[in-house]
């Protein structure tokens, strides 16, 4: 066999695994999709849920879930970006950085399962927070921090050093030089990161079982005060999120139009992941778009 | 052909010829003294001992790996991170090569454009005031003064007069340079530190930059490394020669170039090697 016909058997080859992971995913998603959206209707997202009764929507759990996807942005966010300012921007490598990296790595392959009954012992046990929206939030935080400082860390390292040398060059020092010259450059993919992160939190359903619990008590959407128990800002309520609830009527629903109700759930998170992602494309090209002429 | 190992061996033999700029009556603004850097454990400068004039330009020039932007990137510290550097480095009388030394402020008295424009992320206007805005500058007036003042005397502004709001990663790599250099100038520097500016640059660019650093010798000091014989020829007052980690000569351009008083020089500078 000559050079040439083995290049072209191994480009088939490529071809064939490339086509075969396309094919994975539409499969997955035309299924979803195709069994969950006749399901979607106004009344199916805002509704509360039902237990034994048809026609249950997923209003609360929908809520829930942009909430506590929120909440641990909010948490995970500021320290995901100090440490990778940290370790990309002032750290020298020695021991101590070296072990800071095989703790991230080690936690960012952690099972979220484990994440998430390490977050009921430690969250809702041990500092008594109970099953609450700041258990989920913190047992998120844990799930998301290596990955989101991974990813930040990356988007620094697109930055060339030929800016971090510019900033310094001026008299800058380098605490100016992150924050003026190299964040803001790496504004579009830091953002892409997030976004991307944030696909996979809202998706989340082990590390959230055993911390912000599987039930929905119904909530007032007049009520704003957080204090208050029946308030969809209430950090301390039981909140059951989106990919929770297709887990439970799964497992254990009871309500005559389960099947249906399940399909429909995965539709729309299944959409909202899609949303998710397109949207941090088009945000991160857009930024850079703007950065770069304009 | 000579390799920068063959040289070393025979160090000790070296011939060297470096004028003291003192004996020739220059004013002296910068000048090192029994410098020396070390990468880990190389050394990759021994005993870098020149003087600087002022407004004058002094091109440094040297085959690679020879130690002539080493040398260069420790004058205003770039290298504190990665190298060690010891000796003295004096500054108008004051050894800016010391721990005590506020090196922001001392990057501000000797500016440095690098070898790859790096023009930051920002419109061309806030790649020169954001700098001065970092340091207190907030008088628009005085802000927009400074800008434009930065980018004619890059030669710049008649090109970018109207579009100061455009992203500056838009501009072409010449232009890109000059901004660099308006940015540069732009925190008023004593000395401007150049590192193969051009060399990314087309041939019109690099004349273009070249007319414009003679402009800018009248109110700064000029020192380039510059692996381009003819550039540091036709723009510099004094030229030193680096080989292997050492100044083997320093003298006026002429001096050097028509008339080199070592071997290796004269190899050098007609071709020979490097």
């Amino acid at each position: 066999m000559n050079s040439k016909t083995q290049n072209k058997m191994a480009i088939g080859a490529l071809y064939g695994i490339a086509g075969f992971v396309v094919l994975i995913l539409l499969a997955l998603l035309g299924y979803i999709l195709i069994s969950g959206t006749p399901q979607l209707s106004w009344h199916f997202l805002t509704a509360p849920a039902k237990a034994f009764l048809k026609g249950g929507g997923v209003g609360v759990q929908l809520f829930n879930s942009f909430y506590l996807l929120f909440l641990a942005m909010l948490i995970s966010f500021p320290i995901a970006l100090g440490a990778a300012i940290y370790l990309y921007e002032y750290a020298k490598n020695n021991w101590l950085t070296t072990t800071i990296r095989t703790a991230i790595e080690i936690l960012s392959s952690l099972p979220s399962v484990v994440v998430g009954l390490f977050g009921f012992l430690f969250f809702v046990v041990k500092l008594r927070l109970g099953f609450s929206i700041l258990s989920g939030a913190f047992a998120l935080t844990f799930f998301n921090l290596p990955l989101l400082t991974r990813s930040i860390e990356d988007s620094l390292r697109t930055i060339s050093e030929t800016q971090r040398e510019g900033g310094l060059a001026l008299g800058l020092s380098r605490w100016e030089t992150v924050t003026k010259v190299i964040l803001p450059a790496a504004v579009p993919s830091i953002l892409t990161g997030v976004i991307l992160s944030a696909g996979r939190v809202f998706g989340e359903a082990a590390a959230l079982i055993y911390t912000a619990g599987q039930s929905a008590p119904a909530l007032n959407f007049m009520d704003w005060n957080p204090f208050n128990i029946s308030s969809p800002l209430n950090p301390m309520r039981p909140a059951e999120t989106l990919a929770v609830h297709i887990w439970k009527i799964n497992s254990e629903g009871i309500m005559p139009d389960a099947k249906a109700i399940s399909s429909g759930s995965s539709a729309v998170l299944v959409l909202a992941i899609l949303i998710f992602n397109f949207a941090a494309r088009y945000l991160g090209k857009r930024l850079y778009k703007r950065l770069t002429s304009a | 052909m000579l390799t920068s190992n063959d040289v070393r061996d025979d160090e000790a033999m070296q011939e060297r010829h470096v004028t003291q700029l003192t004996d020739v009556g220059e004013d002296i603004i910068l000048s090192t003294h029994d410098l020396h850097v070390f990468y880990g454990q190389h050394e990759a400068l021994f005993e870098g001992d020149l003087q600087f004039a002022n407004h004058k330009i002094t091109a440094l020039i040297g085959p690679s790996g020879s130690g002539k932007s080493t040398f260069l990137r420790s004058l205003n510290r770039m290298n504190d991170r990665i190298a060690t550097v010891t000796g003295q480095i004096m500054y108008r009388g004051v050894d800016v090569n010391q721990p005590a030394i506020d090196v922001y402020e001392m990057r501000r008295r000797v500016g440095m454009v690098f070898q790859r424009p790096n023009p930051f992320a920002k419109s061309i206007y806030d790649n020169i005031a954001f700098a001065l805005q970092l340091r207190g500058v907030t008088d628009r007036h005085q802000l927009d003064e400074i800008v434009e003042t930065s980018l004619r005397q890059a030669a710049l502004w008649d090109q970018v007069k109207d579009e100061l709001n455009k992203s500056a990663l838009a501009l072409s790599g010449g232009q890109a340079q000059r901004l660099c250099i308006a940015r540069a100038i732009a925190v008023k520097p004593d000395i401007l530190l150049l590192d193969e500016p051009a060399s990314a640059l087309d041939p019109v660019s690099t004349s273009q930059l070249e007319d414009t650093l003679l402009d800018l010798k009248q109110k700064y000091t000029i020192i380039i490394v510059t692996h381009n014989m003819q550039q540091a020829a036709r723009i510099s007052d004094y030229t030193a020669f680096f080989n292997a980690g050492r100044v083997l000569e320093y003298d006026t351009t002429s001096q050097i170039f028509t008339n080199p008083q070592v071997k290796i020089t004269s190899d050098y500078v007609s071709g020979n090697f490097g």
